[in-house]
């Protein structure tokens, strides 16, 4: 098992060699050293988990440092391998790796490559030590640095003032939820006297009943903890009330966002509650928050993604609506189904990121799904890749034959299951999660239709335009960040009348190997990983072995769900795409029509539900206002006042009196001089 | 009979007078020179006085180091007053102010 060393620190010995190497060693050595260290732990975490599939691991720690031994407070640096944490180091190293390869192609035209690479891979190892934690404090240290690491990367491209705000509020909001957490790892170390994650689990039962003085009430304390905690999970999984990072994350490249706002980082509050599953099975109040703030998440942020237009932001808001599903899972008691989502959609919606990066790219920076259009025929090797991203998260299979894309497996088991729970938040979390399954449906279709089908809309995109003005032909990949120009290519709006045809002239062309090859691995995940591991994850007990808790009784209630149950997200799914159908394919005027008959309801989902505006009202407002009281009136007017102006002010005036005593006149110095000799004569003599 | 005392307190009254001449003067400032003579007088009565009441004779070896100094000063006094007038074109008290920063 020591094969866990070199998985967890090869990237972060690569992101420092890229990192401190950057110009010095040139894009290409910096490239091959992250790109192969990132492979290399790939293809150790395989083994691991494929050994635990297989029944034949046992669960181990291999420590690495000392740490702190303060007093009670003891904890070490040391790497825990469990089925749980296997999970994870394949998720992670796999998405990781191919993303790396995936930003050869996609970052190419950057003058910052080695820098890039550097954080992708020191976020990775960052993840890694989040995942192999087998402390909580060095599950915070991971939990920050990728924290970290997403601030850096969100705001790669600092010269744009969108992506330093996007940066800057991933990180203030994630702040609030890490708050949570370190107030449940104080909770935590003060209940259980330990950090230790197998100490707390081992103890977690025996709290059930107890209470705990929280706020002036007896609370129950395992309650409190575990809200905490998921408060932290919250922040960094995006949910509901502090999900707003998320969409604005998009402003970073779109390798990140595969690797960071799909497949990795957003998951650790998923892994978090998964990891700690005995002490939320003892919070039963816990457990509730956890299942409706996850169904809430589900289905907000799937109608807010049938709205946008941005085919970033849409598959941003659904990603934030499927870690609705898999916190919802989790809420419901079924951690292993919220584990078997998360590996899902790491696959399909990293393979929906790469494809809209691949998208993007071809249509020279336009993000915007209203000048897409007819790309089916252009790029069809992305547009298969899409597809099967598509019929992945829309959940697309047979019942009968129990086979169908990898989502099918998933979010049938997460519907069943909040189904079978029988508690009145788990019929919320089915009701929502099914409705949300219409809407995630349609959404991606829409996505689909708006980008691959009907007919080209490209002359109205200024990047295009600029594209074809500047005289880019299909060989080049002109790569410019967006912010490059985004000013000086205004006196191109009219289209060139040459080009009647929507496509003013412009012809994408197809990724290079480098982007298609990710593509095509994660099209492979994303058929087959439902299929391959649905037993594994679902009902293999001895797989999970302990490292999470294992509800058997609710898994075989699961499977004896009436048969319309385990039917609901496939109808949901059809009735989505049929939506779809009408609306972007059959009648191009019906979305307009609609919105306009839905008004309110439809600038409600435009505009996120005021979320943005309502934050702004309530926090940014009055922290500005504070921020500018203890400025003009804290520092400005009293410390300055009284600090270091008053006392240039009062050597000012003590200089001032004391000029008067030199006149310039003999006389008065002679007087002042007899004063002086008069007046030391007396103090020798009396 | 004119004892000590007597020479002790004409040469105060004179010390005093010279004292007052310094500062008490806003007019001229050859008026300050001519004082400051007066108070060397007044310390040389007395350096003599107490010369000759102690039977010393350092005392008055004393006094005729101190004329002899006070002459070098009056004539180096006076060469910077005609120096000065020469620049400045006065020598009224009230506009010799220079002496500040």
């Amino acid at each position: 098992m020591q094969s866990i060393l070199i998985i967890v620190f090869a990237p972060l010995l690569a992101a420092i060699i890229g990192g401190l190497g950057n110009r010095m060693l040139g894009n290409t050595v910096v490239k091959s050293v992250t790109t192969g260290a990132l492979f290399l732990s790939a293809a150790l975490s395989w083994p691991i988990f494929l050994a635990f599939v297989n029944g034949g691991a046992e669960a181990s720690v291999v420590p690495v440092l000392d740490w702190v031994r303060s007093g009670d407070l003891v904890f070490d640096w040391s790497l825990r391998v469990d089925a749980l944490t296997a999970v994870m180091l394949v998720v992670i190293t796999t998405v990781s790796a191919l993303v790396h390869l995936y930003s050869w192609g996609y970052m190419a035209e950057d003058p910052d490559q080695p820098r890039f690479f550097a954080y992708l891979s020191l976020f990775t190892f960052a993840m890694l030590m989040l995942v192999t934690a087998d402390n909580l404090v060095q599950m915070f240290f991971g939990w920050e640095g990728v924290g970290l690491a997403s601030y850096l990367l969100i705001g790669f491209w600092f010269r744009k003032p969108s992506a330093n705000a996007a940066a800057i509020k991933a990180f203030v909001v994630n702040r609030v939820g890490d708050l949570g957490f370190m107030l449940g790892i104080f909770g935590t170390f003060l209940v259980f006297g330990t950090v230790s994650i197998p100490e707390i689990l081992e103890a977690a039962p025996s709290m059930s009943g107890a209470t705990i003085g929280f706020l002036g009430y007896r609370v129950a304390t395992m309650d409190v903890l575990c809200i905490l905690l998921f408060i932290g999970a919250m922040g960094k999984s995006a949910q509901l009330g502090l999900h707003t990072w998320l969409p604005d994350a998009m402003e970073g490249p779109t390798p990140v966002s595969a690797l960071i706002h799909a497949a990795t980082m957003v998951t650790a509050g998923v892994f978090m509650v998964c990891r700690l599953s005995p002490m939320f099975e003892a919070a039963p109040v816990a457990l509730a928050v956890v299942t409706i703030i996850g169904a809430a998440t589900c289905i907000f942020a799937a109608t807010v993604g049938t709205t946008q237009w941005d085919i970033k932001r849409v598959i941003a808001y659904s990603t934030c609506s499927q870690l609705g599903y898999m916190f919802f899972a989790a809420g419901v008691g079924a951690y292993g189904a919220a584990m078997f989502h998360l590996f899902t959609h790491a696959f399909f919606k990293a393979l929906l990121f790469l494809g809209a990066g691949s998208v993007i790219h071809a249509m020279h920076h336009e993000q915007d799904m209203r000048y897409y259009g007819a790309l089916r025929k252009h790029i069809p090797l992305t547009f298969w890749a899409m597809m099967a991203g598509t019929l992945a998260i829309t959940g697309v299979g047979i019942y009968w034959l129990h086979a169908g894309f990898a989502g099918f497996h998933s979010k049938d088991a997460i519907l069943e299951v909040a189904f079978a729970r029988g508690t009145e938040s788990g019929q919320f979390a089915f009701v929502m999660g099914a409705l949300a399954a219409l809407l995630t449906s349609f959404y991606s279709w829409r996505l689909i239709f708006l980008t691959f089908f009907g007919k080209p809309r490209w002359a109205q995109s200024e990047h295009i335009q600029h594209a074809v003005h500047a005289g880019h032909d299909d060989s080049e990949h002109a790569n410019p960040p967006r912010q490059e120009h985004a000013g000086h290519d205004v006196a191109h709006h009219v289209p060139d009348p040459a080009h009647g045809d929507g496509t003013a002239g412009y012809h994408p062309h197809e990724s290079p190997l480098s982007m298609l090859v990710p593509l095509g691995v994660l099209t492979l995940g994303a058929v087959f990983a439902g299929w391959a591991f649905s037993h594994t994850f679902l009902d293999d007990a001895e797989f999970w072995g302990g490292s999470l808790y294992y509800n058997e009784a609710l898994i075989h209630a699961m499977h004896a769900v009436p048969l319309w149950v385990k039917l609901t997200a496939t109808v949901a799914m059809l009735f989505g795409l049929l939506a779809a159908y009408m609306a972007y394919i059959r009648d191009t005027s019906l979305p307009e029509r609609a919105a306009e008959q839905l008004g309110p309801v439809y600038r409600l989902f435009l505009n996120k539900w005021y979320f943005d505006e309502l934050y702004h009202v309530l926090f940014v407002r009055p922290a500005f206002w504070f921020g500018r009281q203890f400025w003009q009136r804290g520092d400005v007017g009293l410390i300055d006042r009284f600090g270091p102006d008053g006392a240039a002010w009062a050597v000012a005036q003590g200089a001032g009196a004391a000029k008067r005593f030199q006149s310039g006149y003999v006389t008065s110095y002679a007087l002042i001089m007899l004063l002086g000799v008069v007046a030391a004569i007396t103090w020798v003599l009396f | 009979m004119i004892g000590i005392e007597h020479y002790i307190v004409v040469s105060a009254i004179l010390f005093v007078i010279g004292v007052l001449g310094i500062f008490l003067n806003r007019k001229n400032i050859i008026v300050i020179l001519m004082a400051i003579e007066l108070i060397l007088l007044a310390v040389n009565l007395n350096l003599v006085a107490f010369s000759a009441f102690l039977g010393d004779l350092t005392g008055q070896v004393f006094a005729m180091f101190v004329l002899t100094v006070a002459a070098g000063e009056a004539a180096i006094g006076l060469a910077i007053l005609v120096i000065y007038f020469r620049g400045r074109g006065t020598i009224a008290v009230d506009s010799v102010d220079r002496l500040k920063g």
